[in-house]
């Protein structure tokens, strides 16, 4: 099993027919993924190579039984898409723009919490999430991952994500699902959520979680393992180096007033009983260690 | 971004927030000029991006034109932990009776806004936090909610301000929210927040950081202005690279925001020093990459240059060009140590093949090239 996504999640793409939409919107259907139909309403009853385009969200469910959307939109009308897709009747948002204001996410993430309990958000800025084999949506390369189990992945940084994968990939491990959360302050969907889904789920027998300076997302996850989760976890969290006070690329990842630091984060993961790794391979040859003693691969 | 106290000052007026009539001037005799306009009593104010400048002798309080000549004249210029004062603030000064302290910002864990309002204000609100934490007043506020003059009025209520002000600072709370919340602040803060001699609140100072990512709905050109970077973040931002200049050695370029952190971390843990954060994104083409290769060649603390890029849907062989094409439009002086990985890493190695040198290197992995960038750095 997977997380999330997987070989039934029909997904509508919200900014298909602009470049990023479409070049991600085509590698996900050719990767596998159920991609239904796009939205844009001035090009409403066009396609995008075959794929249909409707008005809005609402229209792209009702014909095409979508329960999923992934949104290319530009941060000025992230807050708007979102709310389309939600009033549209989709279960999962998927939201890869970055550079959506503060204030919009601080926003949407009450009001779908308030309105639209059952939907959830992931992102925005985010690379997107993957059930290997199954489903592929954002802007993930899907070679670098291997289907099955027993390792699920849930991180705040792209690249670093697709290091994991990789890594795993060489030592012939597999991965349920790998949610990519992204770096910013208020995102939709948090540790806790992805390691919860994962405890829960029952091929998924190990947990990479990948951190990042700032904020104390890493902190509260420490907390639920600890009092939570069953299923061995293995950490890495980025930044150990970062001066204070500085943005390192994510709106989210920045030490201020002494809190935030990696070296907290990796403090409370250890008191946890995660097992942290002090850079990405090291991260990466822990996992292969918890996956062999077990003789899960 | 960071506004200087007069732009935070400016920034409040539009909503309606009091604060002091005041003028921001460069020189001497413009300073005179606009003590005269607001009248006397003057603070006289460095407005430098940093705090201390009270400790630092850049606010001083004149009551006639020669002391405002004579404290202007020693405030310009003046060096306040690193920031030299180019301009000055003028403001009229007030009569105090009491000094608060209130702020807006984003808590992350709740994802709500916070709210903090304490009776004990022109201190910092760090040291009140850790001495006595039950006289900062908090409250959580939903977004889609916002602040009523209801709520507003409980919080201040248990704030224990002086009750005679209570539906005066109510009503400037209330404009502060609107001011954090339209005008897409990350933080919005008032230290102090006095209650002047004739009983009305006023905002004393102004802090106020702005949402990068909010720009494209304000006009915000005039305080980008004042922003300052270092000659090298100054050069990296007008090609749009993510850059962060820092102390050491190993210049460094890496797509993702993650990695390049996590390769600042692996040349610290190999004994050596990153001279930078550059993060160039996805692609990674000759362009871009050419682009970044100059802001570090630029930069005379490099000693060594380290390379790590991870392929995703860049496959090795696109990055692989990237580099070499980016090689021959920037004339390099430091070594270069490149880490390629990922999809089809081993077809971009090969590309790289013919150009490897002792100026050059290709290393397999991210320790082991780390490892080479920190001694190529260290032999420099």
């Amino acid at each position: 099993m997977s997380i999330f996504v997987d070989e039934n999640t029909k997904v509508i793409y919200q900014g298909l027919t602009g470049s990023q939409g479409r070049f991600y919107g085509l590698r996900n259907r050719d990767y596998g993924t159920n991609v239904v139909g796009g939205t844009n309403p001035k090009k409403a009853g066009t396609d995008v190579d075959g794929i249909p385009i409707f008005a809005n969200v609402g229209e792209a469910v009702a014909a095409t039984g979508a329960n999923a959307s992934c949104i290319f939109i530009p941060a000025p009308g992230v807050r708007a898409a979102i709310m389309d897709a939600a009033e549209g009747g989709v279960e999962f948002i998927v939201c890869i723009t970055e550079g959506v204001p503060a204030h919009d996410e601080a926003w949407f993430y009450n009001e779908l919490k308030r309105d639209f309990p059952n939907v959830r958000l992931l992102g925005p800025n985010c690379p997107g999430i993957i059930s290997p084999g199954k489903c592929n949506i954002g802007i993930t390369a899907g070679e670098i991952a291997k289907p099955g189990g027993p390792v699920g992945i849930v991180s705040r940084s792209g690249t670093l994500t697709y290091q994991a994968l990789y890594e795993l990939k060489l030592q012939n491990i597999g991965v349920t699902t790998c949610v990519g959360i992204g770096g910013d302050p208020v995102p939709g969907t948090s540790f806790i959520d992805c390691l919860a889904a994962f405890e829960a789920d029952p091929d998924t027998k190990a947990v990479m979680m990948i951190g990042e300076i700032g904020g104390s997302a890493e902190e509260e996850a420490a907390e639920f393992i600890k009092n939570n989760m069953s299923k061995p976890v293995v950490s890495y969290v980025a930044g150990v180096t970062a001066p204070p006070g500085k943005k390192m690329g994510h709106a989210g990842a920045i030490v201020s007033g002494g809190k935030g630091t990696a070296a907290a984060k990796m403090e409370a993961l250890a008191d946890a009983g995660v097992r942290v790794g002090k850079n990405p391979t090291e991260a990466g040859e822990l996992m292969v260690e918890v996956v062999r003693e077990h003789g899960w691969a | 971004m960071d506004l200087l106290e007069y732009q935070g000052k400016q920034f409040f007026a539009t909503f309606g927030i009091p604060v002091s009539d005041g003028r921001a001037v460069t020189t001497v005799e413009d300073a005179v000029a606009a003590a005269n306009a607001v009248g006397y009593p003057v603070v006289v104010k460095a407005q430098v991006h940093a705090g201390g400048r009270g400790k630092a002798g850049g606010v001083k309080l004149a009551t006639n034109e020669a002391e405002v000549r004579e404290h202007a004249g020693n405030i310009l210029g003046l060096d306040i932990k690193g920031h030299i004062t180019r301009i000055l603030w003028i403001e009229n000064a007030s009569d105090i009776a009491e000094e608060y302290y209130a702020s807006f910002t984003l808590d992350r864990s709740a994802k709500k806004h916070l709210g903090m309002l304490s009776k004990e204000g022109g201190v910092e609100i760090e040291q009140v936090a850790v001495d006595n934490p039950d006289a900062i007043a908090k409250i959580w506020i939903d977004p889609v909610d916002g602040l009523s003059a209801d709520v507003c009025r409980a919080w201040v209520k248990a704030a224990n301000l002086n009750a005679d002000v209570t539906e005066d600072a109510v009503e400037l709370l209330c404009k502060l929210y609107t001011a954090y919340v339209e005008g897409d602040a990350d933080l919005a803060e008032i230290n102090p927040l006095i209650v002047k001699t004739n009983g009305r609140v006023h905002a004393l100072d102004a802090k106020v950081t702005l949402d990068d990512n909010a720009e494209f709905r304000h006009e915000w050109d005039e305080y980008a202005t004042t922003q300052v970077r270092d000659a090298r973040e100054e050069a990296a931002h007008a090609k749009g690279l993510q850059y962060v200049g820092l102390e050491g050695s190993v210049g460094i370029i890496a797509n993702g925001a993650g990695l390049a952190m996590s390769t600042l971390d692996v040349v610290n843990q190999a004994g050596g020093e990153a001279a930078n954060f550059l993060d160039i994104g996805g692609g990674a083409n000759a362009e871009v990459m050419a682009g970044a290769l100059q802001v570090i060649n630029d930069d005379p603390s490099v000693k060594s240059i380290f390379i790590n890029i991870f392929g995703g849907i860049t496959r090795g062989e696109e990055v692989a060009k990237g580099i070499i094409g980016a090689l021959e439009m920037v004339d390099i002086t430091a070594p270069i140590v490149i880490r390629l990985d990922g999809t089809n890493a081993e077809e971009g190695r090969a590309l790289l093949a013919p150009h490897l040198s002792e100026r050059l290197q290709s290393k397999p992995t991210m320790l082991e090239a780390a490892a080479t960038a920190v001694a190529l750095a260290k032999k420099n």
